[in-house]
């Protein structure tokens, strides 16, 4: 098995944005341009995520959606805002092949199993977005993490793959955007109790912690952003055309970001990933892709040269 | 050429049309979307997708009169491309929810994955990811899956490690270079052996004649049948249009026999 390298786009408007906890949104640049980086530096998959859609009741995803399609030959998820059928038709038409599905499934669970009927289970991919209370159990919230359903997530999750999710994107909102590792305990007892692949996000702020989730928690899939949009940034050069006049990305390039993440990129994960003697897809032609500089990449990554 | 060559895209409600429309454009082939008979034959290749289960899509094939054009598209000896769950469509029957004849070109049935075994934990049933294609073992005494004790995966790993190049952790002794090689003129031709291309599916095709299958992969230690070539027939179980540029080099393979020049596509 081939853990999928999942880069994750939250979008907000015309803009790649990321936050921590799901809030504090800030203006990275334009989501087409990195999803084309990912895509050309060895991505499995990529997701987009409307950030605040659920919230306003609008999906502005659709224009980004078809461009990105155009250029990118691997698969596409979409998600949020979407509410019923139509709108996952038009996802799916715009180029999307699968739909991140959390507020309107929790609103109507029945829209899992419509859903998968009409464009296949695998289509159908259920976000869990969840919130470790005090008590130690988790709760499904929705509204990218704003508001409680009272839903025990591990049953949600068990309810869902019973209605025909395909698959569950499974966010732990205490963890996300904090680079402090993911939720293992959360990810593990979902990813153990269902028969579906289980995509693990929220957290990852070092290489160490893609492959504690993968071997330790039994994620199928892991979901990147601030890791790689932080590497994305520092590494490219900046064109008018890369980024977005709003925000800024000046904080970020001088490394003045969150420095308990560890930014890096695609081609650096799976070689660690198979430096750690798990199985990682590499494409030919991009193995033929010239890496970072070594000393970089051996700053970056002091367990490799211990491993070395 | 005047004009690019069509492909008929089967448009019978299930799949991700768009994204192969997408990629048969990237490789200079014009697509259209096809869903009554005259648009499948008059098309110089036809592409079968799907997502979903067998029986609907059988129901669907019916409904749009479609079988009988699908039919006389191989039987007329022109490209009939099917991809996920549109090669299972090509088998006899299916064993998804009950029996279901399907279209019948390919002998064999179609079968769900039983219990694949990782390294470290039972595999998920779909596989959703990325998994590596092989040429099929020469010796193919016995057709479809059978299971490996995980021999391929450990195979992998002793061949120079995990971090070793691709090329040489590729069990190649499988491979038969030269004019043996099946990839030769098939839609898998220039691909490197043990290429990573994207599989969704619960289920695969097991061909009764061993000689069909075009690529093989193993998943939780079972080797399935993962693309099959028979006549003008071929068929992946996997999504090249999702597969990267690896997996668009099997539209420009398909764009080249259909006449659109190389490294020049229109």
């Amino acid at each position: 098995m081939s853990p999928r390298i999942i880069p994750k786009l939250d979008i907000k408007g015309p803009n790649l944005v990321k936050g921590i906890h799901l809030e504090g949104l800030r203006v990275l640049g334009k989501p087409e341009c990195f999803a084309r980086h990912y895509y050309e530096t060895g991505a499995d998959e990529l997701i987009y995520m409307d950030a605040v859609a659920s919230l306003y009741g609008r999906n502005s995803l659709l224009e980004i959606v078809e461009r990105t399609s155009r250029e990118i030959f691997i698969p596409l998820t979409v998600g949020g805002g979407l509410r019923s059928l139509d709108d996952i038709r038009s996802a799916l038409r715009a180029g999307a092949d699968k739909v991140a599905i959390n507020t309107a499934a929790l609103q109507r669970p029945e829209l899992i199993r419509e859903a998968s009927r009409r464009f296949g289970s695998s289509t159908i991919v259920i976000s869990i977005e969840a919130m470790k209370l005090s008590d130690g159990s988790y709760e499904a919230y929705v509204n990218a993490g704003r508001d409680r359903t009272g839903v025990d997530a591990f049953e949600w999750a068990l309810r869902a793959c019973e209605l025909g999710a395909g698959e569950l994107l499974v966010t732990s909102i205490r963890q996300e955007g904090t680079g402090t590792g993911y939720d293992l305990a959360l990810t593990r007892r979902i990813a153990e109790s269902v028969p579906i692949p289980v995509i693990a996000c929220g957290g990852a702020g070092k290489l160490s912690d893609i492959a504690a989730i993968v071997r330790d928690a039994r994620a199928d899939a892991v979901c990147l952003a601030s890791m790689l949009h932080y590497g994305a940034i520092k590494r490219r050069p900046v064109t008018a055309g890369n980024f977005s006049r709003e925000g800024n990305i000046e904080f970020l390039r001088q490394g003045l970001g969150f420095s308990r993440i560890q930014d890096c990129s695609l081609p650096e994960i799976k070689q660690y990933l198979l430096q750690c003697g798990m199985d990682c897809r590499v494409d030919t032609e991009q193995a033929l892709w010239s890496p970072e500089p070594e000393t970089e990449l051996q700053a970056l990554t002091p367990s490799l040269q211990a491993a070395g | 050429m005047d004009r690019p060559p069509v492909v008929a895209i089967v448009d019978y409600g299930l799949g991700n049309l768009f994204s192969v429309g997408q990629a048969c454009e990237h490789a200079g082939l014009q697509p259209t979307l096809a869903s009554d008979a005259p648009a499948l034959l008059k098309a110089d290749a036809v592409i079968l997708p799907g997502v979903g289960a067998f029986g609907d899509a059988m129901e669907s094939l019916h409904r749009l009169d479609l079988t009988g054009p699908l039919k006389d598209t191989a039987a007329a000896g022109r490209p009939l491309i099917g991809i996920c769950l549109g090669l299972q469509l090509l088998m006899s029957e299916s064993h998804e929810f009950g029996r279901h004849a399907g279209l019948g070109l390919i002998a064999g049935s179609v079968v769900r994955f039983d219990k694949p075994q990782g390294p470290d934990r039972m595999l998920k049933v779909p596989e959703v990811g990325w998994n590596r294609i092989h040429r099929p073992p020469m010796a193919a005494g016995a057709p479809g899956a059978r299971a490996t004790e995980r021999t391929g995966h450990q195979a992998e790993l002793s061949a120079g490690g995990p971090g070793a190049p691709r090329a040489a952790s590729a069990p190649s002794d499988d491979a038969q270079p030269g004019a043996s090689d099946p990839w030769a003129g098939s839609l898998l031709e220039g691909l490197t052996e043990g290429e990573y291309m994207y599989f969704v599916h619960s289920f695969y095709a097991k061909p009764d004649a061993p000689g069909v299958a075009l690529s093989v992969s193993t998943y939780g230690g079972i080797e399935f049948c993962s693309a099959v070539r028979q006549g003008s027939l071929c068929a992946f179980q996997f999504h090249p249009e999702r597969s990267g540029a690896q997996g668009l080099r099997i539209y420009s393979n398909l764009a080249a026999r259909l006449g659109v020049p190389p490294e020049k596509p229109l």
